[in-house]
């Protein structure tokens, strides 16, 4: 299998990854995007140090996955497969702040590993949400959303005129990768002149594609605007959704939960 | 060259999606007003080829490492200005929603590094500029190259001073600078000969595609007032976001002291939250939650006067057992509902 059809299935398999009839996938996109939004903002406003203040907020997309039958297992795997910038962004952290901030023990950690941990843990919450959010909405629901929400219509149609021929020029570079794969035995890579012949001539067959569709278009009464569908109605549970779960982000972001629960524990077991 | 949520403050993201929006209107409404409705489909097309294109890798002659296609320069030369920075707006929230490239918050960043440098610096001052109306190979080539080149460069310093701005990575202007700028030239090289190749290769075999693209983009190209717009956008949100962030510290930090009635803080102890300032100041690990003073009816303003580094044992190992048993609670909850639903299902079902 080449890349690219590796890179197809994985786009293809994450839409509406969700599985099963579950309430959670009824849910106005809208309120899915603005709950999505408002969990980012407050994640992304903590501390750069506030690890412990953070954990709570992991509730929001476990939640969610366990509501909508999203598995594990894929936004795992994509969470690994994007993590490098964070990554080599984040490690010089505790190359630069080397003050012990936490003591366990004999052990110090310091200020740098702490806000390290503190960008990993934003990462995996604001990286799953936004892929858990086509999981369950589908990326054409989030477009009739945009729409909803006042986002210029031209955007939008590109948005989905683009996403439903990415797989069709997928395929046609899958086809050309694999002829090259095929005439190339045990070389491995593509060399820069090939790749630049190969993308060339894709960019010729997909101006000619375009003209092409651009006729079937004009035939069929296009005149300069995509039609988008406007079927989405706000139910009272979607605004009970987006109001609960931004209360308990409020709430998770105005007090250290978990702080309050180890005092708990601990005066109970003293 | 993604940037990613988890570096930046909600100051830096929300000030760079409201310059992303306003451009993304203003573009909306030139490609609407240019009335070539055969730019819709060539854009979705195109946006699609790209998106294709960096799907394959080429081997990088001399390091063994492997790189793939930008972009932004080839939709700038095809589309012209506007309708590339639309496209290749879709091809980032595609990337952000479908590959967790970037994130939701951090869209506006890498829209505006990927898409705003290109487009409306590199595009119409160099590329233009040498390429001329009358393009000949030599001039595509050399236009098309060090255009590639400056808009990346342009991009890694936008990731540069946004990460900078937002205070989260320690790493100091200088080294940042150093380890961004050389990596992105290189990769700028590669870019440019790779669009430079393509351009060249469309000249040579359909010559006219150029040719209409350079017609097709009229000169009332007017750079002026788009860098106004961004400039009264950026320092109108920034400006109020900052406001917000310095007069109270991070907002909602401020309404908790409020709540908790701790009014007697000082001001002067906010200043840790200054973010835009880029006051480096250091809160401790868990922050003003001395619970057990708190509750013995301790002076909080001498809690909150309590200088960093707050190593408390009992703070810490309570911090630990919190922590421990937040996350057990979360898998809980989600088994729990994973569970509920499973059995709606049997019962549906059957």
């Amino acid at each position: 299998m080449t890349k690219v059809e590796t890179v197809l299935g994985s786009m293809n398999g994450m839409n509406g990854l969700s599985r099963g009839n579950t309430f959670i996938r009824h849910l106005d996109p809208r309120a899915m995007l603005i709950t999505a939004m408002a969990f980012i903002v407050v994640v992304t406003s903590f501390g750069k140090y506030d690890i412990l203040g953070l954990l709570p907020l992991v509730i929001y997309p476990v939640s969610l996955m366990a509501l909508g039958n999203v598995s594990f297992r894929s936004i795992g795997k994509k969470l690994v497969y994007v993590s490098p910038f964070a990554i080599v962004i984040g490690i010089f952290n505790p190359l630069f702040d080397n003050q012990i901030l936490v003591q366990i023990g004999d052990v110090g950690i310091s200020g740098g590993w702490v806000s390290f941990g503190a960008i990993m843990i934003k990462f995996v919450l604001t990286v799953s949400v936004a892929l858990i959010l086509v999981a369950l909405s589908g990326f054409e629901e989030i477009c009739h959303a945009l729409v909803k929400l006042k986002v210029p219509k031209v955007f939008v149609s590109q948005l989905l005129f683009m996403h439903r021929y990415i797989y069709v020029m997928a395929d046609e570079a899958s086809r050309m990768v694999r002829a090259h794969t095929l005439r190339s035995f045990k070389r491995r890579g593509m060399k820069i002149s090939v790749f630049c012949s190969i993308i060339s001539q894709l960019l010729l067959r997909t101006l000619d594609r375009a003209h092409r569709i651009h006729t079937a278009m004009v035939s069929r009464g296009f005149a300069g605007e995509i039609p988008v569908m406007h079927g989405l109605k706000a139910a009272p549970g979607d605004v009970a959704f987006v109001l609960l779960w931004s209360a308990f982000f409020v709430l998770a972001r105005l007090y250290n939960l978990p702080q309050w629960l180890g005092f708990f524990v601990m005066e109970g077991l003293t | 060259m993604h940037m990613a949520d988890a570096l930046i403050t909600p100051v830096v993201g929300g000030t760079m999606w409201a310059v992303t929006a306003s451009l993304t209107v203003y573009c909306a409404h030139k490609v609407k007003e240019d009335l070539d409705e055969r730019k819709v489909p060539l854009m979705g097309v195109l946006g699609a080829f790209i998106f294709a294109a960096q799907m394959i890798n080429f081997t990088i002659p001399a390091t063994g490492s492997s790189g793939h296609l930008g972009g932004g320069m080839i939709l700038a030369i095809l589309l012209g200005p506007h309708a590339a920075f639309l496209v290749m707006a879709s091809i980032l929230t595609v990337q952000a929603l479908f590959f967790a490239d970037g994130g939701l918050l951090a869209l506006g960043c890498n829209i505006f590094n990927l898409g705003f440098f290109p487009c409306f610096l590199a595009y119409p001052f160099i590329y233009r500029k040498i390429a001329g109306d009358d393009p000949t190979k030599a001039r595509l080539i050399t236009g098309a190259t060090l255009a590639s080149i400056i808009a990346l460069q342009l991009g890694a310093f936008g990731v540069v001073l946004e990460t900078i701005a937002s205070n989260i990575s320690e790493l100091p202007f200088s080294t940042f600078v150093l380890l961004m700028q050389p990596i992105h030239l290189a990769i700028g090289i590669v870019e440019g000969l790779v669009t430079a190749a393509v351009i060249t290769f469309v000249w040579n075999a359909r010559p006219e595609i150029l040719r209409m693209a350079h017609e097709r983009i009229t000169g009332d190209f007017s750079m002026k007032k788009v860098l106004a717009g961004l400039a009264i956008v950026a320092v109108l949100t920034g400006g109020i976001f900052s406001w917000f962030a310095s007069a109270h510290p991070d907002g909602l930090e401020w309404a908790m002291f409020h709540t908790s009635g701790a009014e007697e803080l000082e001001p002067g102890a906010n200043a840790a939250y200054e973010v835009l300032a880029g006051v480096q100041e250091k809160t401790a690990f868990m922050p003003d939650y001395g619970f057990r003073e708190t509750a013995s009816g301790g002076d909080e303003g001498e809690e909150a006067e309590e200088s960093w580094p707050a190593v408390n044992a009992g703070t810490t190992t309570a911090g630990l057992v919190g922590g421990f048993l937040t996350l057990l609670l979360a898998g809980l909850i989600g088994f729990t509902l994973k569970h509920i639903g499973r059995t709606r299902e049997t019962i549906t079902g059957a």
